[in-house]
């Protein structure tokens, strides 16, 4: 049962995650691989204030999505004159110098050796510190954050996000100003990306720089792909997936030795059956 | 007659080419204005330029005798102007009915993220596509249209922006004659309601049929303007133009 909770928490955690880069990626079509240094900036917020400051999980809930938000309006404006694969290119740089920062600076971030020790969420004299409590509590945030993902999907503001994937240079001519709402996406989906980031330290309760490599955001783009670019509820059924496949394929009896990569190559395969037969994805309605 | 929009030496150049050549044209308010000339001779660098679509090198733009700097696009609804394309910009993915709510919505940030389309706007949006044919389709992918449909739809986002000015390229190419007729309506109900029109067009009945006031354009300057009638028949329109 402890291994359901497990999975469980790990597809809250993704889900969370994908939820956030689809609002910006399908839903604003702004390509980035960023995801994983706001993921990154999430758990090392967590880590930092809970250990050297004693913070509590609940405290840095609010703190970590104002960093983390902060930050990508920094780095938004900062790109705003690139668009689509310069974007792309540029967000990629950003999260090699996040990389960067967090393996050299050793007083604050651990460098190599990471932060251990994580505390795990506590609210009124209640430790989240089993699987099965824990679980709830991903499911919240999850759920919370699946209520902004629809409350911004259906607004006016999301269906202009919509129409900047669609054809920003048209809209721009109708009045918009499209780049404080494509900056306003990013900060939006950092910030929700970092609770993601927050809920993995505590669960985990150790974080070093290894766990938020560009495979991560690769990871968060397939999800979104599979589950279809654009749909909240595919970002959720992407996480589901590329969180569960992995594990049902461990109970196919592959030998030993090559068991791993028997995964890794059925997984890839699903992955490109599903581009050539269904390439907007599970229940997507858009392409990126 | 009274200018709403002025140009004065304005100049646009691609590479050597100058696609507007310092050109000066008055476009009359409350007026249907032609824009003709042969292909290349700058009539969509003009209507892109005044759009904000492109930026001039040289020269002054004026909205009712007020300079316009550079214009930014999305000053366009401060200034009440706005424009079709000649190759059909919709936002194909999104849903026919989302084509228009986008144009209804409130432009700035923070309005717009707590805004939710009311009956108002969903009753504006149903109003045009009711007038442009399109409310049977209006849950349809705008991408999923055809090119008729696809115009329609464009002009049905210029009745939601509710501008004065009005810039329309080549609004009527390729059309079946029943949606010409249709658009040519809705042309001259816009007029009706005061509107500025900018029209550029290559079928001359169209022309003479719409237009109050002409300009003919050839290599960026303009050849002549003024009556339809009497421009169309001056031989050196006939000469550059129509090749008689």
């Amino acid at each position: 049962m402890e291994y359901f909770f497990h999975i469980t928490i790990l597809v809250s955690i993704y889900g969370i995650l994908a939820l956030a880069q689809n609002l910006v990626m399908g839903g604003t079509g702004l390509l980035t691989i960023a995801g994983a240094a706001f993921y990154g900036i999430g758990a090392y917020t967590m880590a930092i204030l809970a250990t050297s400051f004693g913070f509590n999980f609940f405290t840095v809930l609010i703190i970590a999505p104002i960093i983390a938000g902060l930050i990508a309006l920094l780095v938004g404006a900062s790109f705003a004159r690139f668009r689509d694969d310069y974007f792309l290119l540029a967000t990629l740089g950003f999260l090699m110098i996040f990389h960067t920062v967090v393996r050299n600076w050793e007083t604050l971030t651990g460098g190599s050796f990471g932060i251990a020790g994580i505390p795990k969420p506590y609210i009124f004299n209640f430790t989240f510190d089993t699987p099965f409590s824990f679980v709830w509590l991903a499911l919240v945030i999850l759920l919370v954050v699946l209520g902004i993902c629809y409350f911004i999907s259906r607004s006016s503001f999301g269906r202009v996000l919509n129409a900047i994937r669609e054809d920003e240079d048209a809209l721009r001519i109708f009045g918009y100003k499209t780049s404080v709402y494509k900056l306003m996406a990013f900060a939006i989906g950092a910030g929700i990306t970092s609770w993601g980031g927050m809920l993995f330290a505590s669960y985990i309760t150790f974080i070093d720089a290894k766990l938020f490599t560009v495979n991560e955001s690769i990871l968060l783009w397939a999800m979104i792909i599979l589950g279809g670019v654009g749909s909240n509820r595919g970002a959720l059924l992407g996480a589901l997936l590329l969180i569960t496949i992995p594990e049902i394929l461990r109970f196919v009896g592959f030998p030993n030795e090559i068991a791993g990569l028997m995964r890794q190559c059925i997984y890839g395969l699903l992955l490109v059956f599903l581009m050539i037969y269904q390439p907007k994805g599970i229940l997507g309605k858009h392409k990126l | 007659m009274k200018n709403i929009l002025e140009t004065k030496q304005l100049v646009k150049s691609f590479g050597g080419v100058h696609a507007v050549d310092h050109l000066s044209i008055n476009i009359p308010v409350g007026q249907i204005t032609g824009l003709v000339g042969p292909n290349g001779s700058g009539k969509t660098t003009l209507i892109n330029v005044l759009s904000g679509f492109s930026h001039h090198d040289s020269g002054k733009i004026f909205f009712s005798n007020t300079e316009r700097g550079e214009i930014k696009p999305w000053e366009n609804q401060i200034y009440s102007i706005t424009r079709t394309f000649q190759q059909i910009r919709l936002f194909d993915q999104m849903n026919v009915l989302d084509n228009i709510l986008v144009m209804l919505t409130e432009r700035t940030f923070l309005r717009a993220f707590f805004e939710r389309h009311n009956q108002y706007h969903l009753k504006c949006a149903e109003d045009i596509l009711k007038k442009v044919d399109l409310y049977e389709k209006r849950m349809h992918q705008a991408g999923d249209l055809s090119y008729g449909q696809r115009k329609l739809l464009e002009i049905g986002r210029v009745l939601a922006m509710n501008s004065n000015i009005i810039l329309l390229d080549e609004p009527f190419a390729g059309l079946f004659p029943e949606v010409v007729k249709k658009i040519e309506i809705i042309i001259k109900e816009l007029k009706e309601e005061g509107k500025t029109i900018v029209l550029v067009e290559h079928n001359m009945n169209i022309i003479r049929n719409l237009c109050d006031h002409l300009v003919v354009m050839d290599a960026g300057k303009i050849l002549a303007e003024g009556n339809p009638e009497k421009v169309l028949s001056e031989k050196i329109v006939l000469e550059a133009y129509l090749g008689e």
